[in-house]
Formats: structure tokens, sequence, C-alpha cells
């Protein structure tokens, strides 16, 4: 395991941000750290990279953090040398090109003068910016900067990557090729290079659906973990889609019935979380009812539905699909 | 129904550079209409033409009935636009932000700042100053002032930008009931999540708008072929020999597994030879529904520019 953190508290005055977390991250896998807001995700990642000194709670236990077997707090620079942490905003010398940014962080992160040349280009090229080297970094895109973030984030080639809301503000292209990259990172293994760990935040659910394993927090607590298949599952039979032309007549109905626990809009559809304890026949039935209301002009049909719809039914506190 | 926005031909160049090329579109009364685009591709100058705060190189454009080059005023005092990063004051309460802009737009007395307060559903916190707010209720507030003159069209600038999908899920409910008020709503993004929440969807692409229609349209006239969830091991080698097979039109990554475009009258067992032939081990290929994201990486590959680098 690359990544051991154990009974992990962290208490701003009375409010406890993290509360007794347990995370393990193994080389190769690429683990989501999914939440509202305010769920201690954030918090989280500033624990693990050492940013953030771990609260002592007698009644848990000790916390512990290990990033490739060494302890944070007692071995602290063995850990950080190890660790690449891409902060949700971060700061690039806009004035030096992209070359300068990364070798400024590459003599802070220690490499030689013979090193940091070689390896910079390489990871500019694994990046995708070989071609923009001399660009100042004032006039990179937004994908660009996210990118020499990520370049600068491994410069020391890191065992351990923590990423913090990677992709806000990024293009569907970039955030693709952003994927694509942290996942080549996680499945590399040669002689040269290790399997990196990865730990990200994201608000987006379709890039949790990208990692291999996936942690739901709720006011500083891990709810639930699992791969994105195996927490879709829990949904089992509990997600409906319906559309039709008049979504709001159709919005208002579905709300009446009682087995409907919640509604969720789109632009030409909704989902539908209906309570499944004893009833096979609910297709049936809440068609029945819509008929009687609306007449014919809906289309309803059960859904395996999505970590959207397992995040909204944990939100809610639907505890019924753990 | 009732047009609010009709563009014809726009076209807004600056010096060489072409950020807006013939743009036509009409938006009708009671829509959500989505304006997907990655950064640069003139998603917020189409906005500055129909506010009339730019003037259009050729074309012309009305909103609301108002031409946007003759009656610009007018279309700026009939309008709401909320943008990505607003102009909050932190140090004053909800209220008195919401005061402050209703002022700006010469609304008088306080019964319209109790509606918009209920509408936004903020009575709770309107004695809150704004930099106690979380992002999700400031977005709200946002939303509040952009609403106070009580516009007849909205426009929305990525308006949940990095929140989580519960705080997008009730604000896009707000969005819902001013729509079912008779509010039309153009939203422009490039998150697919938001829009999925939109009735139409157009997308842009180097100042051009490649499509605009349903979701569901758009998915079918786009992608006239399959998409496929494909689980395959080792995945990158997969991924490669998928982009390098002739009959995938696009390959990504989608979680633990692929996700491919093909042909129409490609099998699913075609797939799965293919990746068997190459080396492939347990591989599954199942046909599943293209979501948006397909449809807008189909039409991105068709012509990579640096601009979305």
């Amino acid at each position: 395991m690359q990544i051991v953190a154990h009974h992990l508290n962290k208490a701003f005055s009375d409010n406890l941000a993290v509360d007794d977390l347990n995370l393990q991250v193994a080389a190769g896998e690429v683990y989501g750290l999914v939440g509202p807001d305010g769920a201690g995700k954030t918090s989280t990642l500033r624990l693990i990279c050492g940013a953030f000194q771990p609260t002592l709670i007698e009644a848990v236990g000790k916390p512990e953090i290990r990033i490739c077997g060494f302890d944070v707090s007692s071995q602290t620079e063995q850990a950080r040398s190890r660790i690449g942490y891409l902060a949700q905003r971060f700061s690039l010398y806009e004035e030096l090109t992209v070359l300068e940014n990364l070798r400024f962080f590459a003599e802070v992160r220690g490499l030689a003068a013979r090193e940091w040349r070689p390896r910079c280009i390489d990871i500019l090229n694994f990046v995708g910016l070989d071609q923009f080297i001399d660009r100042r970094a004032g006039n990179l895109s937004g994908g660009m900067r996210q990118k020499l973030g990520l370049a600068a984030a491994l410069v020391h080639q890191p065992q351990v990557l923590l990423l913090d809301e990677p992709t806000t503000g990024v293009d569907p292209v970039t955030r693709q090729d952003f994927w694509r990259l942290i996942i080549q990172l996680a499945a590399n293994s040669d002689q040269k290079n290790e399997a990196v760990a990865v730990l990200v935040s994201t608000p987006y659910m379709d890039e949790a659906a990208r990692c291999s394993r996936v942690g739901f927090m709720r006011r500083g607590r891990m709810v639930v973990e699992g791969t994105p298949r195996a927490l879709v599952a829990k949904l089992g039979g509990r997600i409906f889609e319906l559309r039709g032309s008049d979504m709001s007549a159709l919005r208002q109905i579905a709300e009446s019935y009682p087995d409907v626990l919640s509604v969720q809009m789109f632009g030409d559809r909704m989902h539908l979380r209906v309570q499944i304890d004893h009833k096979d026949s609910l297709q049936e039935e809440l068609s029945e009812y819509i008929v009687g209301r609306l007449g014919e002009d809906f289309r309803l049909r059960q859904i395996p539905g999505g970590l959207e719809d397992v995040f909204h039914a944990l939100v809610e506190g639907d505890e019924s699909i753990l | 129904m009732r047009t609010v926005i009709h563009a014809e031909n726009l076209i807004r160049r600056f010096g060489e550079f072409t950020a807006v090329d013939h743009v036509s579109f009409s938006v009708e009364a009671g829509e959500v209409v989505g304006y997907l685009g990655p950064n640069g591709s003139g998603k917020t100058t189409t906005i500055r033409l129909l506010l009339g705060l730019l003037l259009p190189s050729e074309g012309t454009a009305q909103v609301l009935g108002y031409d946007v080059v003759e009656k610009p005023e007018l279309i700026r005092a009939n309008v709401g636009y909320m943008s990505q990063k607003f102009a909050l004051y932190y140090e004053l309460t909800v209220r008195e932000n919401l005061a402050f802009y209703a002022g700006v737009y010469g609304v008088r007395g306080s019964r319209r700042l109790g509606e918009v307060l209920e509408q936004v559903e903020l009575q709770r916190y309107q004695q809150e100053r704004v930099e106690n707010l979380s992002t999700g209720w400031r977005q709200r507030l946002a939303l509040g002032i952009a609403i106070v003159h009580s516009p007849r069209l909205l426009f929305l600038d990525e308006p949940t930008s990095g929140i989580d999908p519960t705080a997008r899920r009730a604000f896009w409910d707000l969005i819902y009931q001013l729509v079912a008020q008779g509010v039309t709503a153009f939203v422009t993004t490039h998150y697919m999540d938001e829009a999925e929440y939109c009735q139409r969807v157009g997308i842009m692409r180097d100042g051009r708008l490649l499509a605009i229609d349903s979701p569901s349209n758009l998915k079918a006239s786009v992608l006239p072929g399959k998409a496929w969830d494909v689980f395959a091991e080792p995945l990158l080698p997969a991924l490669l020999s998928l982009e390098n097979c002739g009959f995938v039109e696009r390959a990504g990554l989608a979680g633990d597994h692929l996700r491919a475009i093909t042909a129409a009258d490609i099998s699913a067992d075609a797939v799965l030879n293919h990746l068997a032939a190459e080396g492939m081990v347990n591989v599954q290929v199942r046909e599943v529904e293209p979501s948006l994201e397909d449809v807008f990486l189909s039409l991105a590959a068709r012509n990579r520019s640096e601009a979305m680098i």
C-alpha cells in the first residue's frame, strides 16, 4: 500500500472536518474521493500530504499516515519526497516560460543541474506541452495551465499523486486527455518507473466513474467505498427514467407518488429514485398512476442508474443502498 | 411560441481572428438552451454580442425583439445575466447585496426583495454576510440578483462550475421553476453535466456553431453509428488498438473500461474479435446509449485545434 491512513481527524474549532477516516491506496490504483462540498475531501488530501497536522482524539486512537511505508509525522522528508500534490489553486510564474516554471519546481524538489533538463523535457512530452516550452505561463489556456500544474507535481517522479479537483474549469477534450495521463501513470510499471498510486477528489461523477475505486465522504466520514461498478450495482432497481412532453406535470405527478423518494430533472428526461422494499410491480403501478392523471404521453423504464444517482441517494441519507 | 433570441449569420472579428463565425440560431420563449464549447470557442463573445456590449462585424441579431445594434440598452434592462465570476459584496449581507442591485435596476420597494429571497430560498440567510456563505448559497444569491428586475430572459455563464451534484441539482430546480413561470434560459457551459439539464444544446467550436438540437437528436445525428462499452485487459494497449482500428471512429477511456464509437453496421463480435486477435484478454463488449460527451468529443475529434489543448 502506497497510502495508508488510519484514524485521521481534523478539527477546526468545534467542527470536525475529518472524522476518524481510514483510507488505503495501492500502487496502480486511482482512488476517487467524492462527497458534497464541505464533506472533508480537501482537508483529507492536506492531511495526507502533510500540510495539515491531524488532530489527536484520544477515544479514536492515534492518527497514522504512511506514504510508501514512511510515517508522515516522523519520517516527513522521505514521505514528502514521494508525494506529488496538485492543489485546487496553484501558482505559476506568469512571466516565466513553461520550461522555466518547471525548472523552478524541479530545483525546489532537489533535482541536480544535470538531471532537471532531460526530466523536464520528458515530462512535458508526457503531458503534451513539448511544443510550448518557450511560451510564457501567462499566455497558456486553462487546459495547458492544468497540464503544467500536473507536470510540476510529477517532476520528481513521485510514487503517490494527490490531485484536488484537478479538472475544475477545464474543457471536455482536455479533461479526457488529463484522465488519460492519470490512468497511464497508474498503469505504467517498468524497471524505471513504478506504478503510481493516485488519490483524486472530484465534484464530477463522470470522473469518479473513471477511478478504480471510489470513496464517498459525508460530514468528515467515509460512508462507503468500492469500485464504480459495485457502487452503481447497489442501486439495484431503484432508478427509473421518465420522459414525456409535459415535463413539469410529469414531475409533479411523480413527486406525489408515495414510493418515489426523489426526482432529478434533466433537459429531456428525469430520474426517479424509488423505494423498492417490497414491490416488484412498481413500474406497472406507477405507470397506471401517471396514465390516470396525464394520459399516455410518457415513457417510463427502469435503468441501471449511475454514480450521480448513488451520490444523491447517499447525500439524502438513503442508507438502504449501503 | 415567441422567439426571444434570433441570430442570423452573426460574425465578430478581432483583427485577423474570427471569434464568432456565421452563427445563426433562434431560441423560443420558455426554452432552456445550452451553449456548449471549450474555452475560446466563442461562447462569451456570442453572449456579449447578444447583450449589445460588442458590435457584430456582420450579421444581425434580435433579443426580446430588440435589435442588438439599435437598442442594446433596452436588451440589457430586460435580461438577467449571471456570470461565472459573479460580483457580490462579501462584507454586505445577502439582503444588502440584493437591495443594492435592485437599486441599480431601479426596482423599488421591499416586496420584490422578499419575493426573490423566497424564490431562491435564501430567506433564512438574508441577514448573513456573504463571506460566511458556502459556494452553493452564493450561487443562489447571484441568481437572485440576476432576476431581481423580473427579466424574461436569463443568460447564465457556467452557473454551476465546480459545485457538487446536490447543489447543482438544487440550483437547476430553481431554474426550472423560473422556466415554468415563462422565463427563458440561455446557458453557456463547457460541462457535459450542465448541458444535460438543457432541452436543446448548441455545440460551438472555433467560433462556429456546429449543431444545435435536443440531446437525443444530437446523439442520433452526430453519432449515426453505435456506442460501445468495452472491457478488456490490459486497458491502455486495448485503447491503442481500438484507436488504430479502421472501423472505430473514436475510442476513449471511460473509467475501468473503454468507450468506442463505430459505424452502425459493426457488430459486437467484430469489436470483440479485433481485440482478441490483438492479444487482449477478458474482452467484453456491450452496446450502450451514447452520451453528450460522446457527441462533443466526436465533433471535436474531427478537427482538433490548439485552442483545445
